[in-house]
């Protein structure tokens, strides 16, 4: 049992969505990247699982505290690119929040200084820190 | 007769509050809303709707200044740390140039900090004090 949990807990931390010397994939959709860019950085989907998106895009009148409604036509649009590029599945759970999953707080939890969390202002923020972030390059850190 | 004073009076009234750098796209986008409304577009009554902190909203955003900063020239940013360019026209030339767009943010910023859709009052007097800006 004791195994299974150290083995479980081991893929869990490696299950970052490409390895870490890899480049994750960049955003090729003109209407992703303006619509998903415009508060935020456009994440790459292979940061979340399909079902996380839709939930996300499901929910867009209420998104992380904001209205980011989108006209049907776009919704789906954006919707099907996410759900077709998505990263695998982890766990049951459908988390919509990149900065909560296992690998993203193991990989920045002793890494990430208060000082460089508070210019960042929000872990959201990628491009603070890893400045190549919507190239896809997140190994400058 | 009184009434075709009205196109000419309109005219006066975009020529007033636009200043130079509003451009015939602007002027449309303000004439849409304008049309809509009971009276005519106040930029100050719009300061005050920009300024106020509103309840009925999300949390996050009681104010239009959350985000974008204290006043219409200042650069704001995002709660997720991106950088908006001014809202004044004179210092961010391409804004209210597309009624879709304009629209789009209206619904949702309304809705974020006002917790309801603007009126086309509302919406007419915030972009005549930004187009004054």
């Amino acid at each position: 049992m004791k195994k299974t949990l150290f083995l479980a807990a081991a893929i869990g931390f490696a299950g970052l969505p490409v390895n870490a010397d890899e480049r994750v994939a960049v955003i090729r959709d003109d209407i992703v990247k303006k619509e998903c860019g415009a508060c935020h950085m456009a994440f790459q989907p292979q940061f979340l699982p399909a079902s996380s998106w839709r939930t996300i895009m499901e929910g867009l009148t209420d998104h992380f505290g904001e209205d980011a409604s989108l006209d049907e036509e776009t919704a789906r649009h954006i919707t099907g690119y996410l759900a077709g590029n998505a990263g695998r599945s982890r766990g049951a759970k459908t988390a919509i929040r990149i900065t909560e999953l296992g690998w993203f707080v193991h990989e920045h939890n002793d890494e990430v200084s208060p000082r460089a969390r508070k210019k960042a202002g929000t872990m959201a923020n990628c491009t603070a820190c890893h400045r190549g972030a919507e190239k896809g390059y997140y190994d400058d850190d | 007769m009184k009434l075709s004073f009205a196109p000419l009076a309109a005219a006066l009234f975009l020529t007033a509050i636009a200043p130079a750098s509003a451009g015939p796209d602007q002027d449309s986008v303000l004439t849409y809303f304008q049309q809509r409304a009971d009276s005519a577009a106040s930029p100050e009554r719009g300061k005050s709707l920009f300024e106020a902190r509103h309840g009925g909203g999300k949390p996050q955003t009681p104010s239009c200044t959350s985000c974008h900063g204290g006043t219409p020239s200042e650069t704001g940013k995002t709660r997720a740390g991106k950088e908006i360019a001014p809202m004044a026209l004179s210092r961010t030339p391409q804004r209210f140039s597309d009624l879709k767009k304009v629209e789009k943010w209206f619904r949702r910023n309304c809705n974020s900090v006002l917790g309801r859709e603007c009126t086309a009052q509302e919406k007419s007097d915030f972009l005549a004090f930004m187009m004054s800006q």
